[in-house]
């Protein structure tokens, strides 16, 4: 009897963890998971260093190139960027909990409602998008990754604007699956992929990865595209978390159509 | 009684730390992860309560999944695994469980390793299908469970050797 509650319970919990943004109790993100988490951060910290500095140098050049050559530059990442100060607020923080070999993973980060991050921010890295705040606690929250084959994303291509879904499917932690491009567009390997700001998540044109290769779906009027990432989710420390001001704004409007 | 007790739950908080700090990070060939806090639940002692026994895997396993954001899928396998155990008990150990006296430090390795496999393989079916949730992906399951109940196995046996040495 006290088994068949048990397991129920777990069943329950479980059932929730697959649903988005159901998962009540059981994340990491409160005080003795944090806790134990970001001390082990603390000292696991210096052993990536090096590698971390490095993408940060590399960071630092890009935008260093970005700010002398604006003149020659203008192109539509520079005019993305003067909108970014108005209506995008930029928090930067840690990882202190990477997974990427489960099927639905989840990043715990050092920051929480303390610093105002609430659900549903942009989470992305110097190379390209990470993944969603799920859920807050005061110090702590919890990511829902790319890597989660719940996860869904609004994707388009760099060159043209069709748009379609970012997913996951479980297997590699460096590819993921971007669907519901429609036949007519132009695909080539090697192409860039990058959100769509539909989302009201994403700002536009956030690099996600490159066309590997692609094909058509079942229903032949889609195509089903495998995406290499840029970033490497298996060595991730820094991130920046993106906040739309006008999101309520937004979602406001979209509910009352 | 007190030792027993002080024991076991040493045992726990340490399993638990060892499996959320360590071993949650190996991640062999991708995704292989041992999962060792499961000998917890297969070196409990068989005499002692069984509503106790089943509430505290359930326990262990929801730690787990709270340091993992799993929803329930560690909690769920665990006490599937607590609460078939005297049946595996039974016909890995025979005779020896029929009189209550299995003491594991003292039992042949051949009866240990079944046992062993037995609970692990259990626990690792159920935990990749909660993981999971699909049988469309069913081989994926089967892929996981094995390779990763090979991990955990060789890893669970060798811990339970090296331990039971220094207690002689």
């Amino acid at each position: 009897m006290l088994f068949l509650v048990l397991f129920g319970l777990s069943l329950l919990f479980t059932i929730q963890s697959h649903t988005y943004h159901k998962s009540k109790f059981i994340n990491s993100a409160n005080f003795l998971t944090g806790g134990v988490y970001n001390s082990l951060n603390n000292i696991s910290g210096y052993f990536n260093l090096k590698s971390q500095n490095d993408l940060l140098a590399e960071e630092n050049k890009q935008l260093r190139e970005l700010l002398h050559n604006t003149v020659t530059n203008i192109d539509s990442v520079y005019v993305d960027s003067v909108t970014f100060g108005t209506s995008y607020k930029f928090y930067n923080c840690n990882i202190i909990k990477n997974s990427y070999a489960l099927t639905d993973n989840f990043l715990t980060i050092n920051k929480g409602s303390k610093d105002s991050i609430g659900q549903d921010f942009g989470v992305i890295s110097s190379k390209g998008i990470i993944g969603i705040i799920d859920k807050t606690s005061k110090n702590y929250a919890t990511v829902l990754s790319i890597l989660n084959t719940t996860s869904r994303i609004s994707a388009q291509l760099k060159k043209t604007n069709h748009f379609g879904t970012l997913k996951w499917n479980g297997k590699s932690p460096e590819y993921v699956q971007l669907t519901d491009i429609p036949k007519i567009a132009a695909l080539h390997k090697g192409d860039t992929i990058v959100t769509s700001g539909r989302s009201s998540i994403f700002p536009k044109g956030i690099h996600i990865g490159i066309i590997k290769d692609y094909k058509l779906d079942v229903a032949e009027n889609y195509y089903e595209i495998n995406v290499q990432l840029f970033n490497d989710m298996t060595n991730i420390e820094y991130v920046h978390i993106i906040k739309n001001v006008n999101r309520e704004e937004i979602n406001n409007l979209i509910k009352n159509n | 009684m007190n030792s027993i007790l002080s024991i076991h739950s040493i045992r726990f908080i340490v399993l638990i730390l060892l499996q959320v700090l360590i071993l949650n990070h190996i991640n062999f060939l991708g995704y292989i992860n041992p999962y060792i806090y499961i000998i917890f639940i297969a070196l409990f002692p068989v005499r002692n309560k069984r509503v106790l026994f089943i509430i505290l895997s359930f326990l262990i396993g929801l730690i787990i999944d709270l340091f993992l954001d799993t929803g329930g899928i560690h909690a769920g396998a665990s006490v599937c695994i607590a609460y078939v155990r005297p049946v595996v008990l039974k016909s890995s150990f025979g005779t020896i469980y029929d009189h209550q006296t299995v003491r594991f430090n003292s039992v042949d390795f051949g009866a240990k390793l079944t046992y062993f496999t037995l609970l692990t393989v259990l626990h690792h079916i159920i935990l990749f299908s909660f993981e999971i949730f699909s049988i469309s992906k069913i081989i994926l399951i089967l892929q996981k469970t094995l390779f990763s109940s090979i991990f955990t196995i060789l890893l669970s046996i060798t811990l339970t050797i090296i331990f039971s040495r220094k207690t002689k």
